[in-house]
């Protein structure tokens, strides 16, 4: 009994771990047995699976919109030669 | 009747990133668009008087920068497409089908979907204004610049459960904002 016990709470999993999985899932960083213990909740809890849906569909969003914006480096150098031209115009 | 007031020091936190993705979709190179936002401040800077205060600061800078960007496709076309004229239609009175191809090449068929591009990239930006500073910045790094979890720790300074939870919260919040229309 304690066998079985022990076996079901290393498979049952929380609705915030199941998020947790389901948001690394989307950066494909969630492990086999994160992903076996996910599909094991998504059979009967019904907040996972409206999470999961809404979770795949800003996924989906972000990718279709190829949205985009700059790297650090980027907008230091932005940064940098910006203030030059602030520091010319606040003396002029 | 709203005044709104200008802060440069302020531009290139609050709308380089708005900016960029505005102009890379109509520019397409990286570098341009870098080029033609930092030209963009830079006239903002200058025509800082000219400002009446009507209009926010975002609108106001992306009207210089829409201009910006109509200035560099003049350019190219007029550099580009002369010398392309010159190579490949060699009488004078082609120089019309060249123009009539150019223009279907602009994308008709596309035009439709750059639109709604556009139009989500946009929804996605004000949606990504109501994060808190440091989700966004999780959000962007992770998500549109796919950089490793590991990277992003160290550059920001957290942990991987810290990053997870932000993360979280910043794709929950973002889901409701995107859900009326988008998702």
């Amino acid at each position: 009994m304690e066998e079985i016990s022990k076996r079901k709470s290393l498979l049952f999993i929380s609705c915030e771990e199941a998020f947790h999985i389901c948001d690394k899932k989307q950066y494909g960083e969630a492990s086999f047995w994160e992903m076996l213990k996910l599909n094991l909740r998504l059979i009967w809890c019904n907040m996972t699976k409206n999470y999961v849906k809404k979770n795949n569909q800003l996924t989906n969003t972000i990718k279709t919109s190829k949205v985009e914006c700059l790297h650090k480096s980027e907008r230091e150098v932005l940064v940098e030669r910006f203030n030059e031209h602030l520091k010319n115009e606040m003396q002029s | 009747m709203s005044n709104h007031q200008l802060n440069p020091n302020n531009w290139i936190d609050l709308y380089s990133d708005y900016l960029f993705n505005y102009t890379i979709t109509r520019v397409n190179d990286r570098e341009i668009a870098k080029d033609l936002i930092q030209d963009t401040f830079v006239a903002g800077l200058k025509s800082m008087k000219n400002f009446k205060g009507e209009a926010n600061e975002r609108t106001w800078l992306i009207s210089i920068l829409k201009r910006k960007i109509i200035d560099y496709y003049r350019k190219i076309n007029s550099n580009k497409g002369k010398a392309e004229v010159r190579m490949t239609y060699v009488n004078d009175d082609q120089e019309g089908d060249w123009l009539e191809e150019r223009a279907e090449d602009d994308g008709q068929l596309n035009a439709e979907e750059t639109i709604e591009n556009s139009e989500l990239g946009d929804a996605i930006y004000n949606c990504m204004d109501k994060l808190s500073e440091k989700q966004a910045t999780v959000f962007k790094m992770k998500t549109i610049l796919g950089y490793e979890t590991e990277t992003i720790c160290n550059e920001l300074g957290i942990t991987a459960s810290n990053l997870w939870v932000i993360l979280h919260r910043a794709r929950t919040q973002l889901a409701e904002c995107l859900e009326k229309k988008w998702l």
